[in-house]
């Protein structure tokens, strides 16, 4: 992996990452947001497209889709009465993950820009940018970002002076996890309850108020303009194979400094965490574990994420995955099946209630899981939480059960015996025996 | 057509069926529970996941899943049987273990389906959830603890009833099933989601520990509530009719039935006329049924003979009364109570002419006269199916929620003459296009909504558009029974000697001759009658009964009649002889074949074909429908007004009234 370099500061898209300019419309302009973004619509819609697919960018909220694979699913000629819509995924609430929020607050006009470019590229007549309820300050800075476009004439009738008309649309999500799904989140847009549809139809197909609609992270859509601007070649030139481009990584957790930032795809961990986290709390030694990609990927133990590039595949690996790229680190004196127990009660808690095993699963597993924490549970337990998280595993009708499933199984599969350890010091504090005292039938 | 494999056999399904459907085609059983054929998909439960090649390492859910050329789907491999028994376990972990002291005990799809793929033992070790109960109106009663979160009863509300009042609030486990402000869903057709729930979460709140369904007889018949015929099968223990539910006939009912239809049966062991009455010095004594007779055939009718027929009575028991009638001199024969006096020289001109299922194909409705949600709230449910499809819905009359959208051209008939440019556009373009006539609209504009099948082009090749929407049950069969006088009733009040069969809705004190009140409940006719002759209700009788569409459909007898009282048809015959009008049958059988030769369409069991003419009565159509003919949807008739379910109903839904419920 040594071909991988580490990012410089001229080949940062976010230049405004950490809020040190403003993030007005005139600031922006000075960071070359918005510049001469006509010229980049009459690159024309099929070869923004290609440019994208050229890139190699994959999607950046999670599952890596590849992005320009993705635009290129829209119909080519709308009709009146069908048109096309971009809904731009900010409802960022995965426990780790931070980067929308920074790219929102601080750099608006990226994101903006952003939407027109890719909802050009897509033939969508508006878009619409779902943000996440918390996001209270965020949202106003949004708010006023798509205000000032507007004023510009940089989008609406005419965006850019184009001849394309182009909406964008900003809307405030009520700070429900689910929505975040992209089905889920177009029945919240319709001001529906918040629960995933069954694919297919796909998005693509029927989407928002039954037209085709693509969904994109905030992130994928906001580093479009700049890949345009720089060419597929110069963001292709970062990162592994079929890895490309560059990345937010956002670690948070037992580091000496948490921070998010800008790095070239496929950085190994270790880099990563020594160039710009100042290291392990504690030193390399003192690492347990680490949640590469935000909650709902399994944890890696030190020694299997060490030298492991950040990426997809690198992470799909040591059996995890990239995520949303959202790091979370813990050393050695985190209770790691305390940590896991407390995931779990996130996804019992922000589980919609639609389908079976989600619904009725996630709360069985946290509540076997508190047992786990406190050791107030049989050996014979841990089996059977790995075959109910099984059982919700692949069954459920979005990713959520799975999100539930796998920091589960990663824990069973990693720490099994400090599991085991905790069960067996509680049976011995509890009269020394291994079987608990049998309880007479209610 | 997609051609696919299931566990080896090739089936081949239409285009667009789903996997779940091609299994089924293959004769392999999938379970499941969200899954309804006459709802929409909501793939919630997950109890149907099959493995499907090609597609993701992972089971999918066959009912959501469209069958497609190729595939290869597996309901037995160790991959879909992990799956059941998982979604099993699930929806058994928060579901409490009070099969004993439920109602949905022995007709439960998760007792069936927990036993067939469940894993019969539980892991479970936590404590279960517990819900509080909704309240969801008179006939449905919650036990929310046992709801397993399928949404069929959300889908039905709001697709099939058309009544958004049922929804889920909060979510995950936390998820909970609830009426809207936790107030009566007002819906006419909401007992149909206790049939819906495949637990034992939403059951019926009249039948609640009544009886368990193994120790039922079961008998099927025919509804007399409203016009439609619903297809129904009476449950029964010893003399009683404990419940009614739905039977599936795609053309009548599909397998829905109305509240009232359900829930008027606990009228049938109420207000009960078990003996006859003779009226002495103004007031109603028992008697015995040769005294009866006698008073009977002591007047001197000298030949002016009237038989009144109710809503509700069978066509046996017509052509039996018409019998008598005829021996003694008589065809004054009518059976619209109300004073309605249509032509019915042609019988298709009051037909339901589009039949209930070809409401579903129309592409322009225009609705005079008629508030069909009370007339016939099966044939409204169809409309909504076509307005589903496309179709667009005018109506002249006084505005009423119909749960669709409507354009209400005003209530005043006059329109019909002049119809507004947008319903001529409409209809202009429209293929199959369809009025209804009610019963509001009858009486003054016949004529003129006659009149608008050649202006609108109502009968094409294969579509006749031209209906009429009745509300009696006994309506039809009476029609073609002859039972209608050129006057109507009007025509008949000045027979010395009147034989009121089930007759309550008649204005008595129009009458001055001998009243004889043949019926089974002692509403109004019973009130105003001479002589009462205690007789039999629908589920008492085997009865032929022909729907507003001109289906003839036969009902078997459940129970027997309370007390003295007898089969209607029994007690003409007797009485003919006591008259020296001998009748010349002794069974029910004789009755009928003599009913056959006079009336052959009443032979075979349904659709009459009526011949298409248009009687030319003209008249145009003047002033305004005040009102519809129904005033209270649940108290339409003697047996629902002897009810305590439907007073309560027609308190609570018709009137506002509020109920408070004892707390459990």
């Amino acid at each position: 992996m040594s071909a991988i370099t580490s990012l410089t500061d001229k080949d940062r898209i976010f230049t405004n990452l950490y809020g040190y300019q403003s993030w007005r419309l005139d600031a922006a302009r000075a960071r070359g947001d918005w510049d001469n973004t006509k010229a980049l619509l009459e690159i024309g819609q099929d070869k923004i497209i290609d440019t994208i697919k050229a890139s190699g960018l994959r999607g950046r909220g999670g599952a890596g889709f590849p992005t320009g694979t993705k635009w290129s699913f829209m119909p080519k000629e709308p009709k009146p009465d069908r048109p096309n819509f971009l809904v731009i995924n900010a409802d960022e609430s995965e426990p780790g993950s931070c980067k929308d929020r920074e790219i929102i607050r601080h750099d608006p006009h990226k994101l903006i820009e952003g939407a027109l470019v890719a909802g050009f590229a897509m033939r969508a007549r508006a878009a619409y940018i779902y943000i996440r309820g918390e996001y209270i300050r965020e949202a106003e800075v949004l708010f006023a970002a798509v205000q000032e476009a507007y004023d510009a004439g940089l989008v609406g009738k005419n965006a850019c002076g184009s001849g394309y008309d182009f909406d964008v649309f900003v809307h405030r999500g009520a700070g429900a996890y689910i929505c975040g799904e992209e089905t889920a989140m177009l029945e919240s847009l319709e001001g529906k309850k918040g629960q995933p549809r069954l694919k297919p139809p796909f998005p693509a197909g029927a989407g928002l108020y039954g037209c085709p609609t693509t969904v994109n992270n905030v992130e994928s859509i906001a580093v479009a303009p700049t890949i345009l601007r720089r060419g597929a070649e110069w963001f292709s030139s970062f990162g592994a194979e079929n890895n490309k481009g560059t990345k937010l990584f956002q670690i948070s957790g037992h580091v000496d400094k948490p921070t998010v930032v800008e790095e070239a795809m496929s950085i190994s961990f270790r880099e990563l965490i020594e160039k710009h986290c100042g290291g392990i709390r504690g030193g390399w030694d003192n690492l347990l574990a680490v949640i590469p990609g935000g909650s709902s990927v399994p944890l890696v133990p030190a020694k299997e994420i060490i030298d492991c590039p950040m990426d997809f595949d690198g992470l799909k690996g040591v059996g995890s995955g990239l995520g949303t790229a959202a790091v979370i680190v813990m050393d050695k004196s985190t209770d790691i099946v305390r940590a896991i127990s407390r995931l779990s009660y996130f996804y019992k808690h922000e589980s919609c209630g639609q389908c079976t095993p989600c619904r009725e699963g996630t709360g069985w597993m946290w509540r076997v899981m508190e047992r786990m924490r406190t050791g107030e549970a049989e050996i014979a337990e841990i089996d059977m939480l790995q075959q109910v998280t099984k059982q919700v595993e692949g069954h459920s009708i979005c990713a959520l059960g799975d999100a539930a499933a796998w920091p589960i199984q990663g824990l069973i599969k990693h720490f099994r015996p400090e599991m085991e350890r905790r069960i067996r010091e509680r049976a011995g504090t509890m009269g020394g025996d291994l079987a608990p005292m049998q309880e007479a039938a209610e | 057509m997609p051609k696919l494999k299931v566990d080896g056999i090739e089936v081949e399904v239409p285009q667009g069926a789903t996997v779940l459907q091609a299994c089924e085609a293959a004769g392999k059983e999938i379970p499941r529970f969200c899954y309804h054929e006459r709802l929409s998909i909501a793939g919630n439960c997950r109890m149907c996941l099959v493995e499907v090649k090609p597609g993701p390492p992972k089971p999918q859910a066959s009912c959501a899943l469209p069958a497609a050329d190729n595939q290869e789907v597996f309901t037995t491999t160790p991959m879909v049987k992990h799956a059941r028994e998982g979604i099993m376990e699930f929806l058994l972990i928060n579901h409490p273990l009070d099969c004993p002291i439920c109602d949905q005990g022995g007709e439960c799809d998760l007792q069936d389906q927990s036993i067939a793929y469940g894993r019969g033992h539980s892991r479970f070790d936590e404590n279960k959830r517990a819900v509080t109960d909704k309240y969801m109106g008179p006939i449905v009663k919650t036990v929310m603890t046992r709801c397993i979160q399928c949404t069929r009863c959300i889908r039905f509300a709001e697709e099939v009833s058309g009544v958004e009042e049922i929804g889920a609030i909060y979510r995950g486990e936390n998820m909970q099933i609830t009426s809207y402000l936790e107030k009566a869903v007002t819906s006419e057709l909401s007992g149909n989601v206790v049939d819906l729930c495949p637990v034992g979460a939403l059951t019926s709140k009249p039948y609640s520990f009544e009886a368990r369904p193994w120790e039922l007889k079961k008998t099927l018949t025919i509804d007399v509530m409203d016009a439609v015929g619903t297809n129904i099968r009476l449950d029964s223990r010893g003399r009683q009719v404990l419940r009614c539910v739905p039977r599936i006939n795609d053309d009548v009912n599909e397998e829905w039935a109305t509240d009232k239809t359900r829930h008027a049966i606990d009228g049938l062991v109420r207000r009960r006329l078990d003996r006859p009455f003779i009226r002495k010095d103004g007031k109603l004594v028992a008697a015995s049924w040769d005294e009866a007779f006698r008073a009977i055939a002591a007047v001197d009718h000298g030949g002016s003979v009237a038989v009144v027929a109710g809503d509700l009575v069978d066509c046996e028991t017509m052509y039996a009364a018409k019998a008598l009638a005829r021996s003694l001199g008589s065809s004054l024969l009518e059976g619209r109570q109300t004073g309605m006096d249509y032509d019915t020289s042609s019988l298709a001109a009051v037909n339901f002419n589009t039949t209930i299922a070809g409401v579903e194909r129309a592409d322009a409705i225009l609705l005079v006269g008629t508030n069909l949600r009370w007339e016939a709230p099966l044939v409204n449910t169809r409309i909504r199916k076509a307005i589903k499809k496309g179709a667009k819905v005018f109506a002249i009359g006084p505005e009423v929620d119909l749960t669709y959208p409507v354009e209400w051209l005003g209530d005043d008939l006059s329109v019909l003459g002049s119809l507004p440019d947008q319903v001529g556009e409409l209809f202009g373009k429209a293929e199959r296009p369809m009025v209804i006539v009610g019963g509001a609209a009858l009486k003054g504009a016949h004529g003129a909504a006659l009149e608008l099948v050649d202006s609108l082009n109502l009968v094409r090749d294969g579509w006749n558009g031209f209906n009429v929407v009745h509300m009696a049950a006994a309506r039809m069969g009476g029609l073609m029974l002859g039972y209608a006088q050129k006057g109507g009733i009007a025509d008949v009040l000045g027979a010395k000697l009147g034989f009121f069969l089930g007759a309550d809705e008649v204005d008595y004190s129009r009458f001055a001759g001998f009243k004889v009140f043949i019926g089974h409940h002692g509403d109004k006719g019973a009130h105003h009658a001479d002589v009462i002759l205690p007789g039999a209700s629908y589920a008492e009788k085997s009865g032929t009964w022909v729907n507003l569409e001109g289906r003839v459909q036969r009902g078997e007898r459940a129970v027997f009649p309370p007390g003295d009282a007898r089969e209607d048809w029994a007690i003409l015959r007797a009485l003919s002889e006591v008259m020296g009008a001998k009748l010349p049958f002794d069974n029910l059988n004789g009755l009928r074949e003599a009913m056959y030769a006079e009336v052959p369409a009443l032979r075979e069991q349904g659709l009459v074909s009526f011949d298409w003419q248009v009687p030319a009565i003209g008249g145009g159509a003047n002033g305004r429908i005040e009102r519809y003919p129904i005033a209270d949807f649940y108290l339409t008739n003697a047996i629902c007004r002897a009810s305590p379910t439907m007073q309560r109903c027609s308190a609570e839904l018709i009137h506002g009234e509020e109920f408070a419920e004892a707390a459990e």
